[in-house]
């Protein structure tokens, strides 16, 4: 026997076209090419506005922004970079890739999938339209806090801070949806023979951080509904007069933010080593070892959140034990460095895009997560604390192992997911200016923030304008290298070379049994694995 | 898996009703952000009366489109659509997201642990050389040591805590029989007995209304009678976020149990297929152990 399970679709021959297709649709691969296609955009609009913020800080002194604009771009930029690109991005891969990956007719809950991404241009929208009805005499902007909300800042804030604290919910909601079909999907819908232990590094990284967004995500709702009650309903959970206090929020804040960072981590390190296998020609290397790194990462996520905030006083035996337990998710990421690395060893191995961008995703993530090890140093991080240094770490784990990792998976699938081969020259030119133009950035904020430059303030002193200058010169470079990018994704999806079903000679997984592009009902009938 | 029919996975076909919904939160959430602006600038005044247009017209529109989408599932359900392997699709998913609603209410129970482990103490134990606050005592209830918060005076009352053993504790007694009632329920909808199913389902909803009766009264004798209101510190913040967002839990699962109760009158359901009836009643028990959680720690010790 072949085939044990036949997709059923309803009413085959229509399918709604225009615009219709994609507001109503319950196609996995129409919904991931959505998610895939806001985060794009949504990449582009946050690299807008940090392009603004480099550019004032050119030069020392104020030149361009006022600074209450300056602090809402920035704070607008890590929502919009976190909640709005890579978190989309990595959901709109699993809506592409896990069904075909574990051999499923489409996601489990598919009206719940559309409802999903359906969610996240409202949340958009009210993320950006502070700045718009500035414009028009309402309010005064977007929130000026920074991405984290902290109180009393954000109780004091204008509308602008309600319109985020909504935006948050809506994400929350989207975030919350996508993880349950995700955690459905992979324990209800793989093929026969598919045990939870032969399922795609991908698949494994999605399910942890579908574990994580559901613990942590409504916590932040919480969080965020607090602040609210405390800005309009007189509540005092942020406010010592009340007995409550500013701290509590950064505990509630953290214990969602510090798994965030693996929430955005976990689905590329899913990824990265079947992009590795694939180009080494050989197996994976360590897949439990890697499964079971990902697990212990995932469980340690959750207890050591205090570490953000090490200077906002804390009991000594707090410290140490957020200290400790912080350093110990080195020794499972180490193991996954490892294995990483031992995949490519004696590997017959080849440097296209997608693997250019793998290795070097190594080598700069390994750069970010070194850097953490010393923030996570208590006696250190009270010199590096709220100083560039945490700029370039954070943008050394999210920037080159978040959306430098989600840019090699997109050149790993472009071809699968299109049907056509993109074009390797400018892929290749794109990853090289990537990666320089990416440590001109932000090598130059170590030695910043070691030298004592502030995070989040428009204006610094003049011994810290050479770097600066560096800095924004390549942020640019950076910024416009991605134009490269979307005309090779579009110029790929309109045309080029055919793909063939297997894609790369090394590709390995049922995705690469389907044609390129995979039918619009991937897997009709469920094959068998052995 | 023998049969061509439970072998097939079934992949609705478009909706529109999600993208709608999201149209209505947005319409909703700006609409309630307009409302409250004049808190923060006297000069939004004007925005007060079109948001809340916006929130009663956003609040139409989810609910009519959750209307509709739970129509179209369940008019799926009773022409045979759903299998067991779609069944246990819906099964995980409401385990998961009673989870992701656990997550939520753990957020308000930290805060509570943590006002009252952690910070009431620490405002009360600072050296009285240098603390702002000498005569602030730590003791639960509290409502803070007052202080001036964005230029406005507030004055902490004095607060006696809501007594757990009058109203929460009959409360308490109204939640749990409603917990068994709706397990009686679900043996009589195994056993097929109709007439015990609907009994059963009518008391647990009479109950849950009984229950939302009770904590309405107790919100009016603590505002009238017992001055805690929201604005009162961290007893006040806690206790009424806490017991709040679980009264609109029950609320949402009393509308929930409704719908049940009607479809059980329609006839629908059957012994071995039920999910929605299921997926209510572990979601009534979910708001039934959050209760004991409060009763345990906001109202008892």
């Amino acid at each position: 026997m072949s085939t044990t399970t036949v997709a059923h679709h309803e009413e085959h021959a229509e399918h709604p076209s225009g615009i219709m297709r994609w507001l109503t649709t319950t196609n996995h691969k129409d919904i991931g090419t959505m998610y895939l296609t806001f985060s794009l955009i949504m990449f582009l609009v946050g690299g807008s506005m940090i392009l603004a913020i480099r550019a004032e800080l050119f030069q020392p002194g104020l030149q361009l922004l006022n600074p209450e604009f300056f602090n809402q771009l920035i704070g607008v930029h890590a929502l919009i970079m976190i909640f709005a690109a890579l978190m989309p991005a990595a959901t709109g891969f699993a809506n592409w890739m896990i069904p075909l990956q574990i051999g499923a007719p489409d996601m489990a809950l598919p009206r719940l999938n559309n409802w999903g991404f359906w969610l996240l241009p409202p949340s958009a929208i009210l993320l950006t339209l502070p700045f718009t009805l500035a414009l028009f005499g309402i309010g005064d902007g977007a929130m000026a806090t920074g991405w984290t909300f902290y109180p009393p800042l954000s109780v004091q804030g204008g509308i602008g801070v309600d319109f985020a604290i909504f935006a948050v919910h809506l994400l929350g909601i989207s975030s919350v949806l996508g993880s349950i079909n995700i955690i459905v999907t992979l324990f209800n819908m793989r093929a026969p023979g598919m045990t939870l232990m032969k399922m795609p590094m991908f698949a494994w990284g999605w399910l942890i951080t579908a574990f994580l967004l559901v613990a942590t995500i409504p916590v932040l709702a919480g969080a965020v509904t607090m602040l609210l009650t405390d800005r309009h309903f007189g509540t005092h959970f942020f406010d010592a007069a009340g007995g409550g206090d500013p701290i509590m929020f950064q505990h509630l804040f953290w214990f969602f933010g510090h798994p965030e960072v693996y929430i955005l981590l976990l689905p590329v390190w899913g990824f990265i080593p079947q992009i590795l296998e694939t180009f080494s020609r050989k197996p994976m290397y360590g897949y439990k070892a890697q499964v079971y790194s990902l697990w212990a990462i995932g469980a340690l996520a959750v207890v050591v959140w205090a570490h953000h905030f090490f200077t906002a006083g804390m009991p000594v035996p707090a410290l140490l034990y957020f200290m400790y337990s912080t350093m110990a998710i080195s020794l499972p990421l180490a193991v996954l460095f490892f294995c990483w690395i031992k995949t490519m060893w004696k590997g017959s191995m080849s440097f296209e895009t997608p693997m250019l961008f793998a290795v070097g995703w190594i080598i700069l993530f390994g750069i970010g997560g070194l850097t953490g090890l010393v923030l996570a140093d208590v006696a250190a991080d009270a010199q590096y604390h709220n100083s560039y240094f945490v700029v370039a770490h954070f943008h050394y784990t999210l920037f080159a192992g978040g959306i430098m990792g989600i840019m090699a998976g997109t050149y790993y699938w472009l071809p699968k997911m299109t049907g056509h081969m993109y074009s390797e020259k400018l892929g290749k030119l794109h990853f090289w200016l990537t990666a320089i133009s990416f440590n001109l950035t932000f090598i130059p904020q170590f030695f910043l923030g070691l030298a004592g430059m502030p995070r989040r303030i428009p204006d610094y002193a003049l011994q810290f304008a050479e770097f600066n200058m560096i800095s924004s010169i390549a942020a640019f470079v950076l910024g416009f290298s991605q134009l490269l990018f979307v005309y090779n994704i579009v110029s790929c999806a309109r045309g080029g070379k055919k793909a063939t079903d297997q894609v790369w000679e090394g590709a390995k997984g049922l995705e690469w049994t389907l044609p390129s592009p995979p039918p619009y009902h991937s897997f009709t009938e469920q094959p068998i694995v052995k | 898996m023998a049969t061509h029919s439970t072998n097939q996975y079934y992949v609705p076909h478009g909706s529109i009703y999600p993208s709608i919904i999201s149209v209505g939160l947005l319409t909703l959430a700006s609409g309630f952000i307009f409302n409250v602006a004049t808190d923060k600038s006297k000069d939004l005044a004007y925005l007060q009366a079109p948001g809340k247009w916006m929130m009663i017209i956003g609040a139409i529109i989810i609910s009519f489109m959750v209307f509709k989408w739970m129509g179209s599932v369940i008019n799926e359900s009773l022409t045979g659509k759903y299998s067991k392997w779609e069944d246990k699709s819906f099964r995980v998913g409401m385990i998961v997201f009673i989870c992701s609603e656990l997550a939520f209410f753990a957020a308000f129970f930290g805060a509570l642990f943590y006002m009252r482990i952690l910070s009431v103490p620490d405002l009360a134990g600072y050296d009285l050389d240098i603390t702002p606050y000498k005569d602030f005592l730590s003791t639960w209830p509290s409502s803070g040591p007052g202080g001036t918060v964005l230029g406005v005076e507030y004055k902490p009352g004095t607060l006696n805590a809501m007594g757990a053993w009058g109203l929460p504790a009959i409360n308490t007694a109204l939640l749990l029989t409603s917990g068994a009632t709706i397990t009686w329920a679900h043996w009589a909808l195994i056993k097929n007995n109709r007439t015990q199913l609907i009994v059963g389902m009518a008391l647990t909803v009479a109950l849950g209304v009984a229950f939302l009766i009770c904590q309405a009264m107790e919100y009016h004798h603590a505002y009238t009678e017992m001055g805690l209101t929201l604005h009162s510190g961290a007893y006040g913040a806690t206790f009424f976020m806490l017991t709040g967002f679980h009264g609109f839990h029950v609320t949402l699962g009393t509308v929930m149990l409704i719908v049940i109760l009607i479809r059980c009158m329609k006839g629908h359901f059957t012994p071995e297929h039920h999910f929605g009836f299921e997926g209510v009643a572990w979601y009534w028990h979910f708001v039934d152990v959050v209760w004991l959680g409060l009763f345990i720690f906001v109202y008892w010790l």
